[in-house]
């Protein structure tokens, strides 16, 4: 499973780092990044739920 | 105060009527239905939406939608035709309270000084310092089999911990509070507005007088010795930042703290299950983020234009209602429930787009720390009986009197 954040919609919410800590980053000016790539397995429900709870549709799966 | 009693919710509404203020939920469910962006001509003419998609896909057009009107109920001081100004020549707005009050570009270079003060790795730096508040707050209520968890608990937090970020004394709290409340809770009376406003502007002036001359390493000195472009700040531009941290910083964050326990002192299998399964806090501050949204902020309309059928004109108001996005069936199942374990959870609570609460991640960790701090000390607590909880509404919402037993 592998995951990205666009850089384009990101607003700085943090929520994915609040959810997910093991799978992302946040810069000073609040924009996240992917820091583990692809996503360890046990992690997948956390990246999951890391998508879900973006409020500006930010973190999306990657489709293989 | 009293208010025109309301016969149409979808022509007429006013978000300052006490039966709104205290319980809005069946509003929102009721126009999102039947009418999900009402109208109002009351103090101005102001639209409402209600359902989520609206409320977000208007927070991001900041082009037909403009940030420089952004108070609920008007007020001349800080919207544009008045400059906040103290005396003939004294300190004043000229630039409004960037950046929540700008658009770009203004808003994009002003924000951008103030987030790495509350970026995530910085909010831990104050985490500490809140915590210990925290407890030394509930000390204060040993002993007691009753307390104002609103008055005694959650407004004595917020405002410490924005003055600390500051640099302003911490001993002034109870008189930043009753400035704040000033201007947000006194909706139609706008001569107390104004004094709050401009006690706001002459204290923060002053503050920054001192600190030009002797700089410490707090956010207003650095502020002031922050070069853009090759050149200092201009001292208004400071003093709107300034007046913002210390206006935002406070009413907000108390309501989402008395709110959430507000909720937990009427749920006791919610309190229950959070004082035995701590793991959850983290989805659990959302959901009590989402079902308490405390802030609503407006907008103006920059032209004339038609949205879904609304015919709206240049500078009307549009209320950015993410309370009631946040509880839009549509978007979340069962919405009017609190599930402290939701998983899908785009709650908007600190707004959608470029507005983003800059102070999202502070408040965040202020809610979470302030609830874990009082369940590991007051872990069984409900209203007392027969007591009145008062609300405030309008801007911020959340609960301003809160009796609770204790134990």
């Amino acid at each position: 499973m592998r995951i990205r954040v666009d850089p384009d919609k990101c607003q700085g919410h943090a929520r994915c780092v609040g959810i997910a800590p093991e799978l992302f980053e946040v810069d000073d000016y609040g924009l996240s990044s992917v820091t583990v790539d692809p996503v360890p397995e046990g992690l997948e429900a956390k990246a999951r739920l890391a998508v879900a709870n973006c409020p500006e549709y930010a973190v999306e799966v990657i489709e293989e | 105060m009293t208010t025109r009693p309301v016969a149409d919710w979808a022509s007429d509404f006013d978000v300052l009527d006490p039966a709104y203020v205290e319980r809005p939920f069946s509003i929102w469910a009721d126009l999102r239905e039947r009418c999900p962006i009402a109208h109002t001509d009351r103090r101005a003419p102001t639209w409402m939406p209600t359902r989520y998609e609206d409320v977000t896909a208007m927070a991001h057009d900041v082009k037909h939608f403009s940030s420089q009107r952004i108070a609920v109920i008007p007020l001349q001081v800080n919207e544009g035709n008045e400059t906040g100004q103290v005396g003939e020549d004294g300190p004043s707005l000229e630039y409004g309270l960037p950046p929540i009050s700008a658009d770009p570009p203004l808003h994009t270079w002003t924000r951008r000084l103030l987030l790495p003060w509350f970026s995530h790795r910085k909010v831990a730096e104050y985490t500490p310092f809140t915590r210990e508040l925290c407890q030394r707050l509930l000390d204060g209520l040993a002993g007691s089999d009753e307390a104002d968890a609103a008055a005694d608990y959650a407004q004595q937090i917020p405002v410490r911990v924005i003055a600390h970020i500051l640099g302003v004394p911490l001993e002034m709290a109870d008189t930043f509070t009753g400035w704040v409340r000033e201007v947000l809770e006194f909706a139609d009376d706008i001569e107390r507005r104004e004094h709050g406003i401009l006690s706001i502007v002459e204290f923060l002036s002053s503050e920054m007088q001192g600190r030009r001359e002797h700089p410490g390493e707090d956010l207003l000195s650095v502020l002031l010795q922050t070069e853009v472009d090759g050149a200092v700040l201009d001292d208004a531009v400071v003093l709107g930042m300034a007046v913002l941290l210390l206006i935002a910083g406070i009413d907000t964050t108390w309501s989402a703290i008395g709110s959430s326990i507000w909720h937990l002192a009427t749920h006791p299998d919610d309190r229950d299950r959070l004082v035995q399964e701590p793991e959850l806090m983290t989805l659990a501050v959302e959901e009590l983020l989402r079902a308490y949204s405390p802030v609503t902020m407006a907008r103006m309309v920059t032209e004339d234009l038609e949205y879904k059928g609304c015919p709206m004109h240049f500078e009307d108001k549009v209320l950015m209602n993410f309370p009631a996005a946040n509880r839009d069936p549509e978007f979340f199942e069962d919405p009017d429930t609190v599930h402290l374990d939701r998983e899908n959870n785009r709650h908007v609570a600190f707004g959608s787009g470029i507005h983003r609460c800059a102070g999202s991640n502070l408040a965040r960790m202020e809610l979470r720390v302030a609830l874990e701090e009082w369940l590991a000390r007051i872990p069984s607590f409900s209203l007392v009986e027969g007591t009145t909880v008062k609300w405030a509404g309008g801007q911020v919402r959340g609960p301003r009197t809160l009796r609770v037993r204790l134990r």
